[in-house]
């Protein structure tokens, strides 16, 4: 039998129902793979021991009354752009170290009903704007597989915190890739549902036409558990989908959705000049062929312009949402502020990384007179254009399946300089982001002892293809059973 | 020398009066304590979101349906962009490129006496900032968030108007509409309608407009009219000795009766608006906008129109009862059966509007209850009480209340109308002054009715007042010709 800190979700919960094992005796266990391992790897901001444990008890009750959900019990992480009341909610910001939330996240509030144990709030880019985790207020993140590379990002401490056996399940959140990427560079598998599918209620705002909350566990069948409780419609976000399909209510009693083999595109544009992950890519499409498959090329004619395009939309709407840090009712505020005027750029001078004053610049010049045709028009033009590709695709085809990112993780530090270099991370990722379609990445082999992600990409609302497409690969290999070593 | 030309428009915003704030769940009564009344939403905490209050959408279809504006089937929320301490989020949402309400017209009787039809560029929804409070914390500034949210529905009208009375009927206008709309409970003082103007003057017979100023957040109808007018008076004199007007806002400063430069308009800002990503485009069904357009009540020019038809009112009159909901509701319930609606409405403009107005009270809250002057004006048409008398009346009911019939006898104002008794009276009189009445008989018909006017005055003064006049004048002519 492996180790609790290896088993899947559905295994947690057999043990929990046959009562082989508690939640206390089980979350416990992942306490203290957090205290043993959390100062080399950081992926927490905030550990909640004392409401874990409460939790737990409450869940091991609940249980015991036969009022259980598969996740009741569950220990899981929080990416910590959820709010969550009473626990502090930083968005690896210095802007928000001392934020503690009155109200919870819909998304939280929709795990915890399901009675998954809170164990801590993980470290992430400072309000999800990064790739490698490394513009977090609370320090960089290390990678399990290797210290000196990055997570990925901006999820990263949920990627690091199930790669390392610290929590079976994670949240994340993808604006451009922030689920995706780190899923992909620590070996796990992570969702970014459809836009609409989870509330965006209560998760801090990055990018609101973009941002979408989604689970990042180790294989499929843990996504489709959490993704079934942090889905469906919330009045309190008005661009949350009302579609509520059979399949996601059966996720919730833990039924995965089954598909007969489909028909995979490989979009062209994707593989140009892929470089070591070519070969992994290709091995994954046999897999599929194997299991009757079909697969075809198609094309994405608006690829190129997709990295541009993202990071003036995003800027465009991070440099709005961001400027209610004004040190005026919450988070950072500069000391004896001589007026208004001191008050507003001095916390917010200090309150803001680099990375995210570089983004509310650009998109701030965006949205200005005499540039906003320019920039931000433009971009929303080339944003349908984008979309159109994929639903032309989507008419010839049921799924896409595309590298997850061009490599594997990269150095700590070595893009930290080169902005530019760094957000061409999300080649892959942001076109699917700007579609609002839903993207699963699941990990598909090494290069150089560092694991490799590929996307699988649905029409809106389809994660259910996703979901089997995925299952079925996972079937048939082994790659997100595979752990990395020295974290035992 | 040039004569000059007034060129004005308005904006007005109207504060609806939904129960809950636009984006949030929160109350929106007036005078709550400091930020009890802000939720999470309306504080801008991070995370939070904006939900659409569906009642604000029907108050603005409404107002667009009752201005013959077309409603925008698709209209869009958008951020504008900038920092001010009590605006929470750092920006507000509004609606900018594509409002809910398009172009449209209001009515109002013109200075000239002739109906003028203004239009109405757009009116579109958006949310009130909060309010800083400098006077309260020695040394600092307070923020008060509960009025951050309201709902407003911003009129902006056409440059249509050309002085300042014809400025402030608009206003009161409007103010009229959206009270009998109930779409606003048009409170001025509590800021529930607050107007910019916008101003510029023109030599007569110029075809472009003079750069124009803004007169920001007047909140009276005799202030629009003070301020627009002190306003053009200072245009003028400036162009005149030869200076220029500064594209500025300016602000109306009541107690000195004066406009002052608030900013001026080059270094206003930009203020980047975008589409709200948290806000889907607001679309509307047209099946939705029938639905609206058969439950409006009935607007003041069409009230106004059936109290002259049905009851023979004055135009002037029924518009008076008509533009003002509570009047107009007094004004029917205190039609009861043997009033005569016309000296009902008399009463109300006159009488009742003096008193209410001298001491400052709402009608709603008038002592005299409309049940009461009904039945005074009853009263009156069954001859029981003379216009005199009824005035006595009044003025116990203003004063103590109570049953009208009750004072009549406790005071024995009770109206002399015995014909047989007043004869008498009307004959001793004659007898006792035949002088006065050799001059009646000798003068003209116009004369005479002056010289009449002594015998009546002889007999109120004999019966105190109670003699009913039409009696007295009928008997007098039979004793007075009878040859």
């Amino acid at each position: 039998m492996p180790a609790l800190h290896h088993t899947p979700v559905a295994g947690l919960s057999a043990l929990l129902t046959a009562g082989e094992l508690s939640s206390v005796e089980l979350t416990r266990h992942f306490l203290d793979r957090i205290e043993r391992y959390q100062g080399e790897l950081n992926a927490f901001i905030t550990v909640t021991p004392e409401r874990a444990l409460a939790d737990a008890a409450a869940a091991d009750a609940r249980r015991r009354q036969g009022d259980a959900s598969p996740l009741t019990g569950i220990p899981y992480a929080c990416k910590d752009i959820f709010c969550t009341r009473d626990v502090l909610t930083t968005c690896g910001s210095k802007m928000l170290a001392n934020f503690v939330a009155p109200y919870e996240s819909t998304a939280t509030a929709r795990i915890a009903d399901a009675g998954a144990v809170l164990l801590g709030k993980t470290n992430m880019d400072e309000f999800a704007m990064g790739s490698s985790n490394e513009s977090s207020f609370f320090g960089s993140v290390g990678n399990p597989w290797n210290i000196d590379c990055v997570p990925g990002g901006s999820s990263g401490g949920s990627a690091v915190a199930v790669a390392a056996g610290l929590a079976p399940l994670a949240t994340g959140t993808d604006t451009g890739g922030s689920i995706r990427q780190p899923a992909a560079f620590c070996g796990i598998s992570g969702l970014k549902p459809t836009y609409g599918r989870v509330s965006r209620y209560g998760m801090i705002a990055f990018a609101s036409s973009l941002d979408q909350g989604g689970p990042m566990a180790r294989g499929v069948e843990d996504l489709g558990l959490l993704l079934g409780v942090m889905a469906g419609f919330d009045a309190a976000d008005s661009t949350s989908s009302d579609a509520n399909e059979d399949w996601l209510a059966g996720l919730r009693e833990g039924r995965m959705p089954a598909a007969e083999p489909l028909t995979i595109g490989l979009p062209k544009e994707y593989f140009d000049g892929l470089g070591a992950a070519a070969a992994s890519l290709d091995e994954a499409r046999r897999v599929f062929e194997a299991r009757g498959y079909r697969v075809r090329e198609v094309s994405l004619p608006h690829t190129e312009p997709a990295i541009p395009v993202y990071y003036v939309l995003a800027g465009a709407e991070a440099s709005a949402n961001l400027s209610r840090y004004d040190g005026i009712r919450f988070g950072h505020r500069a000391d004896n502020p001589h007026d208004v005027r001191d008050l507003y750029v001095r916390s917010r001078s200090e309150g803001f990384g680099a990375e995210v004053k570089r983004r509310i610049l650009t998109g701030t010049y965006a949205l200005s007179v005499g540039y906003y045709e320019a920039y931000y028009q433009k971009a929303q033009r080339v944003r349908r254009l984008i979309q159109q590709d994929f639903l032309r695709a989507f008419g010839d085809v049921d799924i896409l399946l595309t590298p997850t990112a061009p490599g594997a993780a990269f150095r700590r530090g070595e893009l930290t300089r080169d902005p530019v270099a760094m957000y061409q991370q999300d080649v892959y990722t942001t076109p699917v982001s700007l579609a609002g379609l839903p993207a699963l990445s699941l990990p598909c082999g090494f290069v150089d002892g560092l694991p490799l992600g590929m996307q699988l990409i649905a029409p809106h609302f389809r994660e259910d293809r996703l979901l089997a497409a995925g299952l079925d690969f996972q079937h048939d290999t082994d790659w997100h059973h595979r752990h990395p070593e020295g974290w035992q | 020398m040039t004569t000059w030309e007034p060129v004005i428009g308005l904006e007005v915003h109207v504060q609806l009066a939904t129960k809950s704030k636009i984006f949030s769940g929160a109350a929106t009564r007036f005078g709550a304590a400091p930020n009890a009344q802000a939720c999470a939403v309306d504080l801008g905490l991070p995370g939070t979101l904006p939900v659409l209050n569906a009642d604000a959408v029907r108050m603005a279809i409404m107002f667009g349906l009752a201005v013959d504006a077309q409603i925008n089937l698709n209209s869009v929320f958008e951020r504008k962009n900038y920092f001010y301490p009590d605006l929470p989020k750092g920006y507000q949402i509004s609606q900018f490129a594509i409002p809910i309400v398009g172009m449209g017209t209001l009515h109002i009787p013109g200075q000239d006496g002739k109906p003028l039809a203004v239009r109405i560029t757009r009116a579109h929804l958006e949310e009130d900032a909060g309010k800083s409070v400098h006077d309260v914390l020695p040394g600092l500034s307070g923020i008060d968030l509960n009025r951050a949210g309201t709902p407003l529905l911003e009129v902006v009208s056409e440059p249509d108007l050309r002085n300042a009375a014809d400025a402030a009927t608009y206003f009161r206008t409007l103010w009229s509409l959206v009270r009998s709309l109930g779409i606003c409970d048009g409170q001025l003082q509590e800021g529930s309608m607050r107007c910019d103007a916008n101003v510029s003057v023109r030599p007569v017979g110029a075809s472009e407009f003079g750069v124009r100023t803004e007169i920001k957040n007047i909140n009276s109808f005799r202030f629009v009219e003070r301020a627009i007018n002190y306003e053009i008076e200072r245009q003028i004199d400036v162009l005149e000795r030869g200076g220029s007007i500064q594209r500025e806002t300016r602000l109306y400063d009541a107690e000195r009766n004066e406009t002052r430069t608030m900013r001026l308009k080059e270094d206003s800002e930009d203020y980047r608006y975008f589409p709200d990503p948290d806000l889907l485009p607001l679309s509307l069904d047209a099946a939705y906008i029938e639905a609206v357009r058969d439950a409006m009540p009935e607007l003041p020019a069409a009230r106004a129109a059936r109290y002259e038809r049905t009851h023979a009112i004055a135009a002037g009159i029924a518009t008076a009862l008509a533009e003002d909901p509570d009047v107009a509701a007094y004004f029917e319930a205190a039609c009861v059966p043997g009033a005569e609606p016309k000296v009902v409405a008399n009463w109300i403009v006159n009488d009742l509007a003096g008193r209410l107005n001298s001491e400052s009270r709402a009608i709603a809250a008038s002592p005299v209850t409309p049940q009461a002057l009904g039945t005074l004006a009853a009263r009156i048409a069954d001859a029981t009480l003379s216009s005199k008398t009824a005035k006595t009346v009044f003025d116990r009911l203003w004063s103590e209340g109570g049953d009208v019939d009750a004072i009549i006898d406790a005071a024995g104002l009770r109206q002399l109308d015995d014909r047989e008794a007043l004869a008498v009276l009307v004959r001793d009189i004659v007898d006792a002054n035949p002088n006065q009445v050799a001059q009646y008989q000798a003068a003209d018909k116009d004369k005479r009715k002056k010289l009449k006017g002594f015998f009546v005055g002889q007999i109120m003064k004999r019966t105190e007042g109670k003699a009913n006049p039409k009696t007295v004048d009928e008997l007098l002519i039979g004793a007075l010709e009878a040859p």
